[in-house]
C-alpha cells in the first residue's frame, strides 16, 4: 500500500519536476512546480510528519507559489526567447546535472541497506505536541532569529518593491504635474 | 478494522456527503434570492414548483444545456483548469469536517469522512490552494476586467489568510489540539456556556473569523474580485455555460464549509445548546439530534451570510487592504496574546 | 514496506532537475523556481533521514530543520521577488542574458 503510494506522488513529483524544466512559459513551470510540491506534502505524510505536510501545502503551495504565480501575472511574463547564452548552459547543464544525479544515487544505493525501511508505527509518528516541544523549549533562540528573519525580509520587500518617486525638478512644465 | 469495509463505508460517506453538500449548495442560492428578495421588498422567485422549490433544478438545467463558449483569445489549458481547481478544493475541504457524535460502525467513524489529527490545518491548506482557481481563471482569459478582479482576489486572500489563521489560534490554545473533534469535545460539557465564543472568551477572534473568512469567500462587502459595477463580472468574466456553474458552487460550496468551521470552532459543533439538560432518548435519537443541532448552526451562519450581503455596501479596495491589515491583523495578535495570559495564568495547564 | 533510500533517490532526482533547470532556464522567474525546487528535494531528504533517526533513537531533528528551511524560503521569496520587480521595473525584461550590464 505504502509502495504504491509512494510510486505515485514520487511519479507526480518527478513528471512536474520534468515539466517544470521542459515548459517554456514560467506560468506552466510554475504549475508543475505546485504539483511537486502538493506530492511532497503526501510523501511527508508517509514519512510520519503530519504536521510538515500540512505547513508544506499552506506555506509552499499556498503563499509562496501564490506569490510567484502573482508576479508573473503582474509581469505579465510571456515565453521565454532561446538567447546566446543558453547553448553553452545545454552543454554544460544536462551533462553536470546528470553527473550530479549518477554521485548521489551511487551514494544513496550502495549505503541503501544500512538505513533500513520507514516505519510509521505510533511510536515513529511526530504530532504536533512533540514538534512544538522541541521547536519551542531547545530551539527557542533559534525560532525568534527567524523571525526576526522574516521582519527583515518583509520591509526588504517592500522597500526594494515600493514605485520610486521620480525627483521632482524645476523644469518639469507647469500643469503636467503627475496627481 | 477490516480494509474491505473501511474502504466501502468511506465511498458511501464520501458519495452520501457529496450529495448532500452540492443539494446544499443548490438550495442555499435559492435561500440567498428568496431572502434577498425579501429584504428588498419583492418576493424572489416563485413560479417553478411550491414556492419556487424547483428554481435550483430549472437554474441547473439552464446552465447545463447552455452554450460553451470558448473565446478565440484564451490560453485554452489553463481555462480549462481553473474551474476544475476551484470546484475540486471547495469540495475536499468538507472531508475532515465532523457533524455529529462520534460514533463507530465496524471500526469506522460514521459521521464524519476523516478523523485527522491535524484536521483544521487541512482545511486551511486546502482553501489556500482554491487561489490558484480564480488567479488562473483571471490570467488565462486574457481580459483586463478578468486580470483585475484575479489580481485584488489573490492580493485579497493573501492578505485576510494571515487574520483568519490568527484568530483560530486563540480556539486553538484553549483546546490544545488540532483535531476538529477534540476542539468540539473541549466545548461540549456545558451546554452553550462552554461554547469558544461565551465560555472560552473568543468573541472578538469569532467576529474576526467571520469578517475574513468573508473575505475568503469573496462574499459582500468583499466581493471586489467580481464587483459587477466597476469589473463586469470579475475573474469570471469569460466563462459560460458549465464552467461558469463550476465557479458559482464553488463559491457557494466554500460559504459552507466557512459556516461549518465557523459552528465548529465558535458555536461547538454537533453540541447541544442545552448540555446535558435534555434526557437521553435512545440511541438512534442520540445520534441524530447532534446532526440537527449541527445543521441548524449551519444554516444560521449560511443566514447571516445573505443577511449581510443584503444589508452592506461594497468596501473600496484600499479600505478592504487597510482594513486586513491594519485593523483585523492587530486585534487578532492581540487576541492570541490575551487569551494565552489568560491561559497560562488562571489555567495552568 | 518502502525503503528509505528511494525518497532519498527521489530527492537526488528532484534535486538534479532542480539543477538543470537553473541552469539551462533563462527567464529569472523560473531559475527562481528551479532554487525552490532544489529547497524541497533536500527538504525530502531531511524528512526521510528524521524518520530513519527517530526509529533509532527518537530525534526528529530533521523535520525541525525543514521548518527553518521553509521559513527561510518564504523570506528569500519575498526579497527575491522584489528584486525581479524591481529588475523588471529597470530593464523592461526577466531574461537573465538582457541583464548582464551594471549600468543601464
Amino acid at each position: 500500500m505504502h509502495l504504491v503510494l509512494f510510486f505515485i506522488f514520487g511519479g507526480f513529483c518527478v513528471a512536474g519536476a520534468l515539466n517544470l524544466l521542459l515548459q517554456r512559459h514560467p506560468i506552466n513551470s510554475a504549475l508543475s512546480l505546485i504539483v511537486v510540491m502538493t506530492s511532497l506534502a503526501v510523501l511527508y505524510l508517509l514519512l510520519g510528519a503530519e504536521f510538515l505536510a500540512a505547513v508544506q501545502v499552506i506555506v509552499y503551495s499556498g503563499a509562496i507559489m501564490v506569490l510567484f504565480t502573482f508576479v508573473i501575472m503582474l509581469l505579465n511574463a510571456q515565453r521565454e526567447e532561446r538567447t546566446h547564452g543558453s547553448r553553452a548552459a545545454y552543454i554544460l547543464g544536462f551533462p553536470g546535472a546528470a553527473a550530479l544525479f549518477a554521485i548521489l544515487a551511487f551514494i544513496f544505493v550502495q549505503n541503501g541497506k544500512s538505513l533500513g525501511f520507514v516505519d510509521l508505527s505510533p511510536s515513529t509518528m511526530v504530532g504536533t505536541h512533540q514538534l512544538s516541544e522541541v521547536l519551542f523549549r531547545n530551539l527557542l533562540l533559534p525560532f525568534e532569529v527567524t523571525s526576526v528573519l522574516i521582519l527583515i525580509a518583509i520591509l526588504g520587500a517592500v522597500a526594494l518593491a515600493r514605485h520610486h518617486e521620480p525627483p521632482r525638478n524645476q523644469s518639469r512644465p507647469a500643469g503636467k504635474e503627475q496627481r | 478494522m477490516n480494509f474491505w469495509w473501511f474502504l466501502l463505508i468511506s465511498v458511501l460517506k464520501i458519495a452520501v456527503v457529496l450529495f448532500i453538500l452540492l443539494t446544499a449548495v443548490a438550495y442555499t442560492v435559492l435561500l440567498e434570492r428568496k431572502v434577498v428578495g425579501r429584504i428588498q421588498n419583492r418576493w424572489g422567485p416563485s413560479r417553478v414548483g411550491p414556492f419556487g422549490l424547483l428554481q435550483p433544478l430549472a437554474d441547473g438545467i439552464k446552465l447545463f444545456l447552455k452554450e460553451d463558449l470558448l473565446p478565440t483569445a484564451v490560453y485554452k489549458p489553463l481555462y480549462i483548469l481553473a474551474p476544475c481547481i476551484a470546484l475540486a478544493c471547495a469540495l475536499t475541504s468538507i472531508a475532515v469536517v465532523p457533524f455529529g457524535a462520534d460514533i463507530k460502525f465496524k471500526g469506522v467513524d460514521l459521521f464524519d469522512i476523516a478523523n485527522i489529527n491535524i484536521g483544521l490545518l487541512v482545511i486551511l491548506a486546502v482553501t489556500s490552494v482554491g487561489v490558484y482557481g480564480i488567479a488562473l481563471s483571471g490570467w488565462s482569459s486574457n481580459n483586463k476586467y478578468s486580470l483585475l478582479g484575479a489580481l485584488r482576489s489573490s492580493a485579497q486572500l493573501v492578505s485576510y489568510e494571515l487574520a483568519l489563521g490568527l484568530s483560530l489560534v486563540g480556539v486553538v490554545l484553549r483546546a490544545g489540539s488540532l483535531n476538529l473533534r477534540t476542539i468540539v469535545d473541549v466545548q461540549a460539557t456545558h451546554g452553550a456556556l462552554s461554547w469558544n465564543i461565551f465560555g472560552g472568551f473568543q468573541i472578538v477572534a469569532f467576529f474576526i473569523y467571520l469578517t475574513a473568512a468573508y473575505a475568503e469567500t469573496n462574499r459582500t462587502p468583499f466581493d471586489l474580485p467580481e464587483a459587477e459595477s466597476e469589473l463586469t463580472a470579475g475573474y469570471h468574466t469569460e466563462y459560460s455555460s458549465m464552467k461558469f456553474a463550476m465557479f458559482f458552487m464553488s463559491e457557494y460550496a466554500n460559504m459552507i464549509t466557512v459556516s461549518c468551521v465557523a459552528t465548529l470552532l465558535f458555536l461547538g459543533g454537533w453540541s447541544s445548546p442545552l448540555g446535558h439538560l435534555l434526557p437521553s432518548f435512545g440511541p438512534i435519537l442520540d445520534a441524530i439530534f447532534p446532526v440537527l443541532w449541527f445543521v441548524a448552526k449551519v444554516f444560521f451562519f449560511l443566514f447571516v451570510y445573505i443577511w449581510v450581503r443584503g444589508t452592506l455596501p461594497r468596501f473600496r479596495y484600499d479600505q478592504l487592504m487597510g482594513f486586513g491589515w491594519k485593523v483585523l491583523l492587530p486585534i487578532a495578535i492581540a487576541n492570541i496574546v490575551v487569551t494565552s495570559l489568560w491561559l497560562g495564568f488562571v489555567k495552568p495547564l | 514496506m518502502v525503503p528509505i533510500a528511494y525518497y532519498l533517490i527521489l530527492s537526488a532526482i528532484l534535486f538534479s532537475i532542480g539543477v538543470g533547470a537553473f541552469l539551462i532556464k533563462r527567464n529569472i522567474i523560473t531559475i527562481f523556481m528551479s532554487i525552490e525546487l532544489m529547497l524541497n528535494a533536500v527538504n525530502l531528504s531531511f524528512v526521510a533521514f528524521a524518520n530513519y533517526w527517530n526509529q533509532i533513537n527518537h530525534q526528529f531533528s530533521g523535520q525541525i530543520f525543514v521548518f527553518f528551511v521553509m521559513v527561510v524560503a518564504a523570506a528569500e521569496a519575498a526579497v527575491g521577488l522584489a528584486i525581479i520587480i524591481a529588475l523588471f521595473r529597470a530593464r523592461k525584461t526577466l531574461n537573465v542574458d538582457q541583464v548582464d550590464l551594471m549600468k543601464l
